[in-house]
């Protein structure tokens, strides 16, 4: 009898805490799961007896990586439960956070936490010293987005003008169309990155699964809209419990989640698979340049579905300027908000997939209760099952290979761990 | 050997250059065999914005490199080593097990950095502290949800002793390499200890009291460039209290306003309510 058995801990190159645990026998796969083991915050908890006011400021705090995504997701719960309308400008302005946060995120990951296992180095230090260029050109794309959410929101990681019903303070067309100059400036950047992407051996594994996202009529959403799954059919985010289930797993301190199947798969590639013919041309021609044909069911894809949105939120948000100065910037000031008691529910597309914040307030606008459903919560059945086909897919594999597979499978998810437990 | 502020770590003779290879080589050199100080992050429990913000610091981030080895940092690289001389750490104690892991931090660090509000004051979660962890555990993961751990929150500096706290949540850039500077020089640094006012007065920000909001601006310590309310929101106190909190003018405000210091009180649980501002206001 030959067991081979696998266990790495806290493993590197993501966000937050969690273990590879992996077991073989004569070859058949007896374990292999992601052990989550990050401390909850109990944000779900700590949310109650908060102001309406407030609430938004505790909710971005969840993650210091999707910070505008939880902003964003918060205030359309609180907005919908107190009865607060936003603007158009409003509405335009946080899609621009939005893109600018899928950026920073995808840039992050792609270059810094992925490409290193692609290039067989042992981290972004290593690759500063064989290609101080690569990193220089991940730095251009992560400064920009970074110095886009700051003119927009005040600040990236925890961002502070959105408040229910807008914005505390707005930028300058002038700024904005400077910011446009250099969003264009990346272009380059970004044909770079693809043709990196190009160059690159993606590990072959297929697992068809669900994919979830949120799909709006007209455009490739990141800011609301219906769920919509691979396998058919919409959900309103208003009954999303009804379809959307979690549950507590023994191995996680994150809740794992599920649909029709035991698992479905949300982020880049749920979103390149589901909602493609909205991508930008440029966009377009990158999923085709890097070898993407929906439906892709290959997981180990979401890093190159993330070069493939970064194509599309850099033309987006250049359109998105044009379209904000076109209208007009105008500083409308926060509208006065009369608490009254209600739920809301909101959705966005974060990085790593779709986010449900979920609030129910008092009549004095205290909250009372909030659920919050996270992406990475949601894809680790997914990752679970993905592990396990992938190592029994593998031919006569070492320990060595059962490894470097599983790791990089994990990374290819770019989990957000503290955020899934949070 | 114990490297601390308190302890034999003292600053290089007055007037010392900061070169390369010179006073930081002078103090670790004694310890270690490399010519650099090794630098490891780790963290607790928090977002980890505060990494992602030194992650995200670009030319500077890259200066620091320049000065010193990173040889640990989980959520950026895969080299590891248990051999480091400063313990860059984020987030807040909430679990026993935490507790021994910090503690091993602390043995082999000679200066260990607290990172953020979670870290220097328990960060917003610290909220948490206001329930039953049962209840909590109980609401989040069901009746299925008793086995997991957990306790109260702590800042680390509950915990072990810290050489360098950085608040800020998140932290502000400008003050990260302020502190990493003191740091390689072996000197101590002192947060700035005036409020968030004095450096909002000087942004010439219309005052938000005067705009109608409640803000913890006249008792919160500054760093921060006032950065919030120079973009409109009121301060949430995420730098925590100043050590010494003139509250007679901080009521002054309050009172002109139509507020009490009551008012304010339990605003500051948000980020500090491991510490205790209540009682230290209420004691005042």
């Amino acid at each position: 009898m030959s067991r081979i058995q696998v266990r790495v801990d806290h493993l590197t190159r993501v966000e937050g805490h969690g273990n590879i645990i992996a077991s073989l026998c004569d070859g058949r796969v007896e374990e292999a799961i992601f052990e989550v083991v990050e401390a909850s915050r109990f944000f779900e908890g700590i949310l109650r007896e908060r102001d309406f006011e407030e609430v938004g400021h505790i909710a971005t705090r969840i993650c210091g990586i999707c910070a505008v995504s939880h902003g964003c997701a918060s205030l359309q719960a609180t907005e919908q439960a107190l009865g607060i309308d936003i603007s158009e400008q409003t509405r335009l302005l946080r899609r621009l956070m939005m893109n600018a946060e899928i950026m920073s995120s995808h840039a992050l990951h792609v270059y810094f936490l992925a490409a290193p296992d692609f290039l067989g180095l042992d981290s972004v230090l290593a690759l500063l010293k064989e290609s101080p260029e690569t990193v220089k050109r991940a730095y251009r794309i992560k400064q920009t987005s970074y110095d886009l959410s700051g003119l927009v929101g005040g600040r990236h990681t925890h961002p502070i003008a959105l408040v229910p019903g807008g914005f505390t303070a707005i930028p300058r067309p002038s700024d904005l169309r400077q910011m446009q100059e250099r969003l264009a400036g990346l272009r380059h950047d970004v044909r770079q990155t693809v043709e990196l992407f190009q160059g690159l051996e993606v590990p072959k594994f297929e697992r068809p699964t669900e994919y979830v996202c949120l799909r709006w009529p007209d455009h490739y959403t990141f800011y609301g809209g219906e769920i919509v799954s691979s396998e058919g059919g919409c959900v309103d985010p208003q009954r999303y419990r009804e379809t959307l289930q979690e549950h507590v797993v023994s191995h996680s301190t994150a809740k794992h989640a599920k649909w029709r199947q035991d698992g479905y798969m949300v982020g880049a590639l749920a979103r390149v698979n589901n909602n493609w013919q909205q991508l930008r041309p440029e966009a377009k021609e990158a999923m085709t340049a890097l070898g993407i044909e929906p439906p892709c069911t290959n997981p180990f894809m979401n890093t190159v579905a993330q070069v493939v949105e970064l194509a599309h939120c850099l033309e987006d948000s250049i359109a998105l300027i044009d379209e904000i100065l076109d209208r007009g910037l105008v500083d409308e000031h926060e509208p006065a908000v009369t608490p009254r008691a209600g739920r809301g529910i909101g959705t966005v597309e974060a990085p790593r997939g779709l986010l449900v914040h979920d609030y129910v307030y008092d009549e004095r606008g205290k909250c009372t209760e909030a659920n919050c459903l996270i992406p990475t919560a949601q894809n680790l059945g997914n990752l679970d099952a993905d592990m396990r086909a992938y190592i029994s897919q593998l031919d006569d594999p070492q320990e060595n290979d059962i490894r470097r597979g599983l790791e990089m499978l994990v990374r290819a998810y770019d989990p957000c761990i503290s955020c899934s437990t949070h | 050997m114990k490297m601390g502020l308190a302890g034999g770590w003292g600053p290089p003779e007055q007037g010392a250059p900061a070169t390369r290879g010179g006073p930081a080589a002078e103090i670790f050199g004694a310890v270690v065999m490399s010519d650099k100080p090794r630098v490891a992050f780790f963290d607790f429990a928090c977002c980890e914005g505060c990494q992602l913000t030194v992650l995200g610091m670009g030319d500077s981030l890259l200066e620091i490199l320049d000065q010193v080895d990173v040889v640990t940092w989980r959520e950026a690289i895969s080299e590891k080593s248990n051999e480091f001389d400063i313990a860059i750490v984020e987030g807040s104690i909430t679990r026993d097990s935490d507790v021994d892991r910090l503690k091993r931090i602390r043995e082999r660090a000679s200066c260990l950095i607290a990172l953020g509000a979670c870290a220097t004051l328990g960060g917003v979660h610290v909220l948490g502290n206001r329930f039953d962890r049962g209840e909590l555990l109980e609401l989040v993961y069901g009746k299925d949800g008793r086995h997991f751990e957990a306790g109260e929150v702590r800042p680390i500096s509950a915990v072990v002793p810290v050489d360098y706290l950085i608040h800020g949540c998140p932290i502000n850039a400008d003050e990260f390499m302020a502190v990493m500077k003191h740091v390689l020089l072996g000197r101590p640094y002192h947060a700035p200890n005036r409020t968030v006012c004095f450096e909002c007065k000087l942004r010439e920000n219309e005052c938000v009291y005067d705009r109608g909001q409640i803000c913890l601006g006249p008792v919160t310590r500054c760093g921060c460039n006032a950065i919030c309310t120079s973009f409109g929101r009121r301060c949430f106190g995420c730098r925590g209290l100043i050590d010494d909190p003139n509250l007679n003018a901080a009521r002054d405000v309050l009172e002109e306003h139509g507020y009490t210091i009551d008012d304010i009180v339990g605003m500051f649980d948000i980020y500090s309510l491991a510490s205790s501002p209540a009682e230290t206001i209420r004691a005042k």
